[in-house]
């Protein structure tokens, strides 16, 4: 069977899934982190295939991608940063037993 | 459509991707985790590369594989000592989460399976493919039509930059 536009979709709505899954389940906040980045990942999927399918001189799908990409840096960067404060001052780092700003 | 030859290995890609991101959500060890992240990235760069996507390829490779991921084992690093395999990985709502994204899951691939099958298809284009790089095409777009979000976004970078430089040093220097 030839692969299509649908194709592409549905490995992005699956990879998509398990991120959230990831996301919900995880205890460990890095873990959360890159259960994140797997599903900006899938979002990127679907943008590269609707350039492709859809818009294939133009490529303006593949520049949300870019932008994508930059904003999971970004939210890298400081996710990580929060996480290494989190365990200087708290030792910990699962988001369960970190509870300060719960009442 | 994709040609048969393409299509194989589409499928192969796919595999890998899920496989790997399945054990990145569930595996203990959350250093091998890092290291299955790595490999799913690695595949999507291949998807990247079969949606003609060559510039976008070498960005994944480059600051996903080569930045985030490297970032993340850094983390995995310094927080040690929390990684071991007693410790309890996932929350209680496992049942539930999965549960929830099934549910999700189910409604996307619905809408998908609603277009197919109401509207005959999602719409494609005849045009003839461009051969050759999408690097020009990229570039001439983020400097023209896109020009106040790449500023905007270089600056978001900055501020993020910063801001992680002065959350993670120590209080007094």
């Amino acid at each position: 069977m030839q692969v299509g536009l649908v194709h592409f979709i549905a490995l992005s709505a699956v990879l998509f899934s398990i991120g959230m899954f990831g996301a919900l389940t995880r205890r460990n906040a890095i873990g959360i982190l890159m259960s994140i980045e797997l599903m900006f990942n899938a979002v990127n999927i679907n943008f590269v295939a609707f350039a492709k399918y859809i818009d294939p001189i133009n490529t303006t799908g593949q520049v949300f991608t870019v932008f994508v990409i930059v904003i999971a840096a970004a939210e890298a960067t400081v996710g990580l940063a929060i996480v290494l404060l989190i365990y200087r001052n708290f030792r910990d780092i699962f988001v369960d037993r970190i509870n300060l700003m719960k009442w | 459509m994709l040609s048969e030859t393409a299509s194989i290995i589409f499928y192969i890609i796919a595999f890998v991707t899920v496989v790997s991101a399945v054990l990145v959500v569930t595996l203990k060890n959350i250093f091998h985790c890092a290291l299955f992240l790595i490999l799913c990235l690695f595949s999507i760069a291949g998807i990247f590369i079969l949606c003609e996507a060559d510039f976008l390829a070498g960005v994944q490779v480059l600051i996903y594989v080569g930045g985030i991921a490297v970032l993340m084992i850094f983390a995995i690093m310094l927080t040690a000592g929390l990684t071991n395999f007693k410790v309890k990985q996932h929350n209680e709502q496992v049942a539930m989460g999965a549960l929830a994204v099934f549910c999700f899951l189910l409604i996307v691939l619905g809408g998908v399976a609603k277009t197919l099958s109401v509207r005959g298809g999602f719409p494609t284009a005849h045009t003839p493919k461009i051969i050759g790089s999408t690097t020009h095409s990229l570039g001439k777009l983020l400097l023209t039509d896109f020009v106040l979000p790449f500023e905007l976004v270089s600056v978001l970078l900055l501020a993020a930059l910063i801001g992680a430089v002065v959350l993670a040093k120590k209080d007094g220097e």
